[in-house]
């Protein structure tokens, strides 16, 4: 746009917009400096949060990610009013952030291999999950299915969106069936957990990746740790619900810093290609152990329900 | 969308109302799994352990006999007393539970032998053993497991529905609701917590996440109320099974015809449905590096510098018109 308010533009050279501190080593970042390192701190490798964009920008080859279902937008189906009507709080995230909603979710290529790619988006309300981004999560994943793609989603949420009620909760199910037909077809999902991946999200599709990579640090647990502290009263364990607890824990396959993480998922895309199954009997081949779905039917209805 | 069975005069009476609802799904007194389960069926064998872990006695499940049809239950378990609470942990499971139910269901498909679940917990349990066994990774794979069970699942929320932990047992072909049971994406307590940034408005939470089976029914995410004895479950525990028995055989029979295909695409369906979203044009253009014109008026509006916005000359009708218009060009598409 080419009018130039006075005070936009003042706003915009305010210091506080140059640079960023360190939450964890306390260092001073210059801001374009930060950008340029994927937003990791230069002095002790902290994560920043990336932005869809940024995120798309390092994973994917130059201009190869093609936006789906970008006009997608929630509504308020409860008329929720907290302290702020629902409606607000999406107009205010939305002029904040620049994107409609917290997942964006498209094609596109890593280093030529074609995946299906969902990122989520910390800045929009938190990541959260109301039906428009299960709904994106859900089309990324049944588009991998059509088209034989591997499936990537990248978390980034604090869970489901508590302005959408159960019908939020009810997201978790339609992801988690979703991704359930994926690991029946034989259609990879690399589940990549980002600071934070907490709640309804973890507790769905992010973890029921084939693989599970996450970033260093990476917060991931089921409830916040302030309310398995508040609840519990019991003294949290170091590092507690840190990506390296979850590895130590089994259930993250990979720790790898944002400078790796392209490299990790092409050398990954290398062993999970979709498989076909070859058993001939099987028919459609789409069941999990390669037998034909008459031939689970048979299983099931050796004996009759009533009896 | 107003729960309808609450007759109330002004915003006060709704909360109270509600709330009344809420404690009586809370109620301890209220008739448990195990006990509505003992009083609709005629036979009850309880089975144990996730086989990796332990037993968690806050999941119950096993075989039993409904009018002649057998099946296999899974449920939550609440204690009556102070002591079964502590040994049941206020049927808040731990991962083995999830674990405990996985295995039952797909043993009800294998033998194929229907599933019936009871739902009634205020989630899953948020401490530390809870996260370091993989509790969100044993919901997750439970509400898949159920998603893709080829064989008929009906559900039914008794008491408390509480998230994510109430859900992975919830994903049914039909799901029933006691009048007085809740179902909600948190507690109020915790979203009052978060949105107010304070638990004493837990009753407003409850009002405004819809909770009450009548609004859950109203929402599409319950198929049927059933309705209780006068004074509560609680006051007539085997009025209350005599009624949940006859939805369930309904359902189970009803659900027995079905190709088993059929029936897990309906199911998918099901839950593929939940929620509503507007669609509006695409953007199509890039992410923009920072806020648009209209966007930076409309912060300055919100952020009450409204009075800014006469001296440069701007009425501040544009904004708003443009974003009406974007709308409009969407629905038309």
């Amino acid at each position: 746009m080419p009018i130039k308010l006075p005070f936009g533009g003042r706003r915009e050279q305010h210091p506080t917009n140059l640079w960023t501190r360190c939450p964890d080593c306390g260092e001073m970042l210059y801001n374009k400096q930060l950008d340029k390192n994927q937003r990791i701190c230069t002095r002790c490798g902290h994560h920043f949060r990336l932005r869809v964009d940024a995120r798309i920008a390092q994973l994917l080859d130059r201009d190869s990610f093609k936006e789906q279902d970008a006009g997608l937008q929630s509504v308020d189906m409860l008329g929720f009013v907290d302290q702020k009507p629902y409606p607000e709080r999406l107009d205010g995230a939305r002029t904040a952030t620049g994107i409609r909603d917290a997942a964006l979710w498209g094609t596109g290529t890593i280093a030529g291999t074609k995946v299906a790619l969902c990122v989520m988006d910390f800045a929009f309300m938190g990541g959260s999950m109301g039906t428009v981004v299960g709904e994106k999560v859900t089309r990324a994943a049944e588009h991998a299915l059509e088209e034989r793609l591997p499936l990537i989603v990248v978390s980034a949420s604090g869970g489901a969106r508590m302005q959408e009620g159960t019908l939020s909760l009810m997201q978790l199910a339609k992801t988690c069936a979703a991704v359930g037909r994926l690991a029946d077809a034989g259609v990879p999902f690399i589940s990549l957990l980002t600071d934070p991946t907490t709640g309804g999200v973890f507790a769905s599709f992010a973890a029921l990746g084939d693989v599970i990579v996450a970033e260093p640090k990476a917060l991931i647990g089921f409830a916040g740790a302030r309310v398995a502290a508040g609840t519990i009263a019991e003294q949290l364990p170091e590092g507690f619900q840190r990506a390296e607890f979850l590895f130590e824990h089994g259930f993250v396959d990979l720790v790898v810093a944002r400078p790796k993480l392209r490299e990790t998922l092409l050398g990954l895309l290398r062993y999970m290609r979709p498989t076909v199954h070859v058993d001939k009997a099987g028919g459609n081949g789409s069941s999990p152990i390669g037998r034909s779905p008459a031939f689970l039917e048979s299983l099931i209805k050796r004996e009759p329900a009533h009896g | 969308m107003v729960d309808e069975t609450v007759v109330a005069a002004n915003a006060d009476e709704l909360r109270a109302a509600v709330w009344q609802r809420v404690q009586q799904a809370r109620n301890v007194k209220r008739p448990h799994t195990l006990e509505l389960v003992r009083a609709i069926a005629t036979e009850v064998i309880e089975l144990h352990g996730d086989r990796l872990f332990r037993d968690d006695p806050a999941i119950v499940g096993g075989f039993c006999r409904i009018d002649g049809r057998r099946a296999v239950f899974v449920g939550h378990q609440k204690g009556a007393e102070t002591d079964e609470n502590i040994r049941r942990n206020f049927g808040m499971p731990h991962p083995e539970g999830y674990r405990k139910q996985i295995r039952l269901c797909r043993l009800a498909e294998r033998l194929g032998l229907p599933v019936v679940t009871f739902v009634d917990t205020p989630g899953a349990f948020p401490g530390p053993a809870s996260e370091e066994r993989g509790v969100a990774e044993a919901i997750a794979r439970s509400i898949m497991v159920m998603t893709g069970l080829r064989t008929p699942i009906v559900t039914v929320i008794t008491g408390e529905g509480g998230s994510g932990g109430a859900l992975a047992l919830a994903v049914g072909d039909v799901v029933l609701a006691l009048e007085n049971s809740i179902y909600s994406v948190i507690s109020p307590e915790g979203a009052a917590s978060i949105l107010w940034r304070s638990a004493e408005y837990a009753q407003q939470a409850a009002v405004a996440m819809r909770l009450t089976a009548a609004e859950q029914l109203a929402l599409g995410v319950i198929d049927e109320v059933v309705p209780e004895p006068e004074g509560g479950a609680h006051h007539n525990p085997d009025e209350t099974a005599r009624r949940l028995r006859a939805r369930i055989t309904a359902h189970l029979d009803t659900l027995a015809g079905r190709d088993r295909k059929v029936l897990v695409d309906a199911r998918y369906a099901r839950y593929r449905a939940m929620g509503e979203f507007a669609v509006v044009a695409p953007t199509g253009e890039p992410l923009p590096e920072r806020p648009g014109f209209v966007e930076r008026i409309r912060r300055l509006l919100v952020s009450g510098r409204a009075a800014l916005v006469g001296e440069s000359g701007l009425p501040s009708g544009p904004a708003e018109d443009e974003a009406e218009d974007e709308q409009q060009v969407g629905q038309d598409t």
